[in-house]
């Protein structure tokens, strides 16, 4: 299998008080057609790696890599323009909150039209229809009606499939998900993950997904990459994530509470052991 | 068990909420032992925040009858029932005054409340929740969300109340954040016999920090059932079961049939 992405030694920073600090330290990854998990804790840097894919890190953050390529495009060489063109249409991202990420003054039918139109010249009647049947694969019942709500007007789940119709409709060939489901309930935040997994399956694409609930990425995907303050302290097949040996990825799995809880107390990390926050 | 389970703590006798024009929780009967943990589970616009917030007086719109510890409680600001009982909110980012420094949030429930030693109490209470007394002149900002959140339990626990209300008081946090939170709830509620009604999305926590949990569907409570009934699914409705199963069920025992 051919690599879709590959990356060599990303660095991230960011300018302090104290020097510039690193927040992801010498990353590699090669990705083919396949689901990838990130996992770590919040500020472990997972978020800015998948920033970084889409040279999103913004000034004063820098970001640089030995090698960044993406389906033969190096991604490091790219002017803003071209980076552009990939965005959106080639790789596209899925945020945590739908709330804060879709415009609140635009009608949701619009909003997803305008992430096609883009990226691609078609027709006006063309466009209505891709925007209808891209809402349908989402499982929205009556797209007609809700293509003219506002975001205000529709719930959280809804929120979130309008943005995965948006990010898949100009149908990339890698899709990174952000926390999808983070903000939302669990009973909404399955048929979500189903929705991405059956849709990122039917289209041949690559996922990135980026959480910090291991039992959940191991549920959706094949590939885990374990981080810990800007490192991939672990890697290993979903399957295998039980038996990862790594303290720092053992010291996660056992946080997380059961269904079948009889431990009087959760153990805790004790952080100092990785000099960490 | 070492209390006695015949005293009521909560309870709920066919509690309406309103919001406006707009009913919300609909014919909620709930009595909460004392020294019990009790879980209100369900998704978000279920209501289940919503009584929490009607037992701690923000949601004065509501008919039925509500008493903690045996005294019912009115429609007006109830100043005893503060010492009774206080609620944790969800998100301690948003919950701390960002202008106030800890000493100041903690202190405050007493003097409004006209309780002396002030100092020395808050000191202690910042012990009984694990935070080192360096922290007692910071101000929110300089606090991480875990160390904000053990804030948020330490001025709930200021007035020693018996009776505490948690809304999903972990969500916002980090699996391994959140363990330690868990942990600490558990430790206060095992050393002050305290009771807790803790509404929360997520199942496996109220198999670790509850006894018992009201499942809520639309603003009516569907099911009561035992936290036991997590470790195989035993349960009668069929929207417990879906959203059991929505949780990923119980992965230890998916080999079984």
């Amino acid at each position: 299998m051919t690599a879709l992405l590959e990356i060599e030694n990303l660095r991230v920073s960011f300018p302090t008080a104290s020097g510039r600090v690193e927040v992801v330290k010498g990353l590699s990854l090669s990705l083919g057609r396949e689901r990838l998990g990130i996992v770590g804790e919040s500020g472990s840097g997972k978020s800015m790696t998948g920033r970084a894919i889409l040279r999103l890190i913004r000034r004063p953050g820098r970001q640089q890599a030995d090698r960044m390529v993406f389906d033969g495009i190096d991604l490091q060489a790219r002017t803003e323009r071209g980076m552009r063109q990939l965005r959106g249409a080639r790789i596209s991202m899925i945020m945590q909150d739908p709330k804060f990420s879709l415009n609140p003054v635009m009608t949701v039918g619009d909003q997803i039209a305008e992430a096609l139109v883009t990226h691609e010249r078609l027709p006006r009647r063309d466009v209505r229809a891709r925007v209808i049947e891209m809402l349908h694969s989402v499982r929205i019942h009556d797209p007609e009606r809700v293509m003219d709500l506002y975001p205000h007007e529709v719930s959280g789940g809804m929120g979130q499939r309008i943005m995965i119709a948006m990010m898949l409709i100009p149908r990339p060939d890698l899709l990174i998900a952000d926390e999808p489901t983070s903000a939302l309930d669990v009973s909404v935040q399955a048929q979500v993950l189903d929705l991405i997994d059956e849709l990122v399956r039917e289209k041949g694409m690559a996922l990135i997904l980026i959480s910090h609930d291991l039992d959940l990425v191991a549920r959706y995907c094949d590939r885990i990459l374990v981080m810990h303050a800007g490192e991939v302290v672990g890697a290993c097949a979903a399957r295998d994530l039980h038996k990862a040996s790594h303290p720092y990825t053992r010291g996660l799995l056992a946080a997380v509470p059961r269904m079948e809880e009889t431990r009087e107390e959760l153990p805790v990390l004790d952080r100092s052991a990785w000099g960490g926050t | 068990m070492g209390w006695n389970m015949s005293v009521t703590a909560i309870s709920l006798q066919n509690l309406d909420v309103s919001y406006g024009t707009t009913k919300v929780v609909q014919g909620v009967n709930i009595e909460v032992a004392e020294g019990e943990s009790f879980a209100l589970v369900g998704e978000s616009g279920s209501g289940k925040s919503t009584i929490l917030r009607a037992i701690a007086g923000l949601a004065p719109d509501w008919t039925g009858a509500i008493s903690v510890l045996g005294a019912a409680r009115g429609h007006q600001v109830d100043r005893d029932f503060a010492t009774r009982c206080q609620m944790v909110f969800q998100d301690p980012y948003g919950s701390l005054h960002p202008r106030k420094t800890v000493d100041a949030v903690l202190s405050e429930p007493l003097l409004v409340h006209g309780f002396g030693n002030r100092s020395a109490r808050v000191a202690e209470m910042l012990a009984a929740v694990g935070l080192d007394q360096r922290f007692r002149f910071r101000f929110p900002h300089q606090l991480s969300g875990g160390q904000r959140q053990r804030v948020a339990i330490a001025r709930a626990l200021m007035l020693e109340p018996k009776v505490m209300l948690l809304d999903e008081p972990t969500s916002a946090l980090d699996v391994s954040v959140q363990a330690e939170i868990l942990n600490l709830l558990k430790k206060l509620r095992r050393q002050q016999g305290l009771t807790y009604l803790m509404v929360t999305h997520n199942l496996p926590v109220v198999s670790f920090m509850c006894d018992r949990m009201a499942i809520m569907q639309k603003g009516r409570v569907v099911e009561i059932a035992p936290a036991t009934a997590l470790h195989d699914g035993s349960f009668t409705d069929p929207y417990s079961q879906s959203l059991y199963a929505a949780s990923g069920g119980n992965p230890d025992r998916k080999d079984q049939p």
